[in-house]
């Protein structure tokens, strides 16, 4: 009885998260769909002839999986760092913390809600990359795996963010000068190959690096980073995040006075 | 008789010092309508929000219909219903689905949950507000739905902190006629308000905290029978040039046409009215100067002397 009554609150977080961000598509789905298009139209067809072949593939047919990639972190991060904050500013947040929720179950229902945004943007940009290019996928396992482990891991940092934000300036302060810098160097346009020796070395400190070389495995079939090594990157950092976020919330580290 | 919360020891101090609560020990007993009554920052939120888990105790012992909120804290949430001090639901959210949101977070089955909201939203008027965005409700139907919130998983304590500050006479009425009735039903209910007459009228016990300390726990009968004068006024028919002297009674005449008395609980009332027809002085009507509990409830929290009241 225990189980369903957890299995209804769990698919009751997560039914709030989905309509929340679909109820505001043009602030959560859209604007990933322009941006990707700019990318694909800027880097894939204006510069990207220019710069040549990568490998086997043309520029273009390269960056597509670290778009997909980059869509889906911003967006699962955003995803749950504004919608927790949100909860905890306006204070419905109570809600949840006067129910017999566990705690464990509010983590996993807002990262899935994270992930399904994260998902919901990555076909969608995936779908606006079919303009540009044609894809073919290398590994579908591969691709859906990283997909959902990365949005998975996104979605919990946004929550450790959230659970510490006093105000929606600090909700912006990591995109803005940790992820985006982590994103834009962690090889979404390039390959570390390309950099010197020294820089290529500092670049595996990122570990977002993993996870779009994972992706572009799935999707071209090659990686700076063995497949198995990304794996291990990403769970190891989904534990450690889910096991901070339960910390923090049987604390109830900015929840409760 | 079964206690619906009994509070041991209750204490409170904040990060920054503040003493909010000083050793509290109360019981409720099952069935009951309680008031929680005190001034501004006298620690009767705290109080709720401890009893609720949403304020982090400091030391002592809570228990709902006997069950540990720290050992046993998924049932003993089970059993309460808090209707919260400020509005505290997503603004940009349906009515319905804040409703059936509440209802999900306790388990409660989508179908199931549909019908006590469509029950409890239409029993508040607010069924036809059901598909509009929470933020365009008017601040007394934003109360009422916190209020079905609160009931949608059936609990058997309700507690209201402060449910109708800032709605208006009729709907505070309406509010209270459908309290009475959940009481009715065997809902176990806790009130704190700033409006007296609403709790003098409502309620059959009384708890009045004070600088984080329970002042007084008793039934509002007892408490008012400790009143030991009142104040009545008069209308008068005609003017009065003078006060009128009424031997054994304290008289003020405010207004010629307005004169106050005051009454002591061995005094009988009757005798008030003999003395003033023998002076061909005519009464139109009467009225207490204030609210008895009100009256009560300044000098608890002033001085703690009744007796002299």
């Amino acid at each position: 009885m225990e189980t369903f009554h957890t299995l209804v609150s769990y698919k009751t977080i997560v039914r709030r998260e989905i309509v929340r961000f679909t109820r505001i598509w043009m602030q959560t789905i859209l604007p990933s769909a322009i941006t990707t298009t700019l990318y694909y139209l800027i880097f894939g067809k204006l510069i990207g002839p220019r710069i040549g072949m990568i490998g086997e593939y043309s520029y273009i047919e390269y960056i597509v999986p670290g778009l997909i990639m980059m869509s889906i972190i911003t967006n699962s991060y955003a995803n749950v760092v504004a919608s927790f904050y949100g909860s905890k500013f306006q204070r419905n947040i109570d809600e949840m913390l006067v129910s017999p929720t566990p705690n464990y179950i509010v983590i996993l229902g807002f990262a899935t809600g994270g992930i399904a945004r994260g998902l919901c943007v990555g076909i969608v940009v995936t779908l606006v990359s079919l303009f540009f290019t044609d894809l073919h996928i290398h590994s579908i396992p591969v691709v859906i795996t990283t997909a959902i482990f990365t949005a998975m891991l996104f979605s919990l940092a946004g929550l450790v963010n959230a659970i510490f934000a006093n105000s929606f300036d600090d909700i912006n302060i990591v995109p803005t000068f940790v992820l985006t810098p982590l994103t834009y160097l962690g090889g979404v346009f390039y390959s570390i190959t390309m950099l010197p020796a020294f820089w290529q070395n500092v670049s595996l400190g990122n570990p977002i690096l993993y996870m779009v070389n994972a992706f572009r495995f799935g999707v071209l079939g090659i990686s700076d980073i063995p497949l198995q090594v990304s794996y291990t990157i990403i769970l190891f950092f989904i534990i450690i995040l889910f096991v901070l976020n339960l910390y923090l919330i049987n604390k109830s580290t900015g929840l409760r006075s | 008789m079964t206690i619906a919360l009994r509070i041991e020891n209750l204490k409170k101090t904040y990060k920054n010092g503040l003493q909010a609560l000083k050793g509290i020990s109360l019981e409720v007993k099952q069935g009951d309508f309680y008031a929680l009554l005190g001034p501004n920052g006298a620690g009767k939120s705290t109080t709720i929000g401890i009893i609720t888990s949403l304020v982090r105790k400091t030391e002592g012992k809570v228990f709902v219909f006997d069950k540990d909120i720290d050992t046993h804290f998924n049932q003993a949430r089970r059993y309460l219903g808090l209707v919260p001090q400020e509005f505290n639901f997503n603004i940009f959210e349906k009515p319905l689905d804040i409703v059936l949101n509440q209802a999900g977070y306790y388990g409660i089955e989508r179908k199931k949950a549909f019908a006590r909201a469509e029950f409890f939203l239409r029993k508040l008027d607010l069924w036809d507000r059901r598909l509009q965005p929470a933020r365009y409700l008017s601040g007394g139907m934003k109360r009422r739905l916190m209020i079905a919130r609160a009931l949608v998983h059936e609990p058997r304590l309700l507690i209201l902190d402060e449910p109708t500050a800032g709605v208006d006479i009729e709907l505070r009425r309406s509010m209270w006629a459908f309290l009475r009735e959940m009481n009715s039903r065997g809902i176990t209910i806790i009130l704190t308000t700033h409006y007296l007459e609403e709790a003098e009228s409502l309620c059959r016990n009384i708890g009045i905290i004070d600088e984080g300390k329970l002042i007084e726990n008793t039934s509002m009968r007892s408490l008012l029978h400790k009143l030991h004068l009142e104040t009545f006024v008069l209308d008068l028919r005609k003017p009065l040039d003078s006060e009128p002297q009424l031997p054994g009674y304290i008289t003020r005449l405010v207004e010629p046409e307005i004169l106050e008395v005051d009454i002591t609980k061995e005094a009988a009332i009757n005798k008030v009215f003999e003395l003033l027809s023998q002076q061909n002085i005519q009464v139109s009507s009467m009225r207490n100067k204030t609210n008895r509990l009100e009256e009560l409830f300044v000098r608890l929290v002033s001085n703690g002397d009744i007796k002299q009241a």
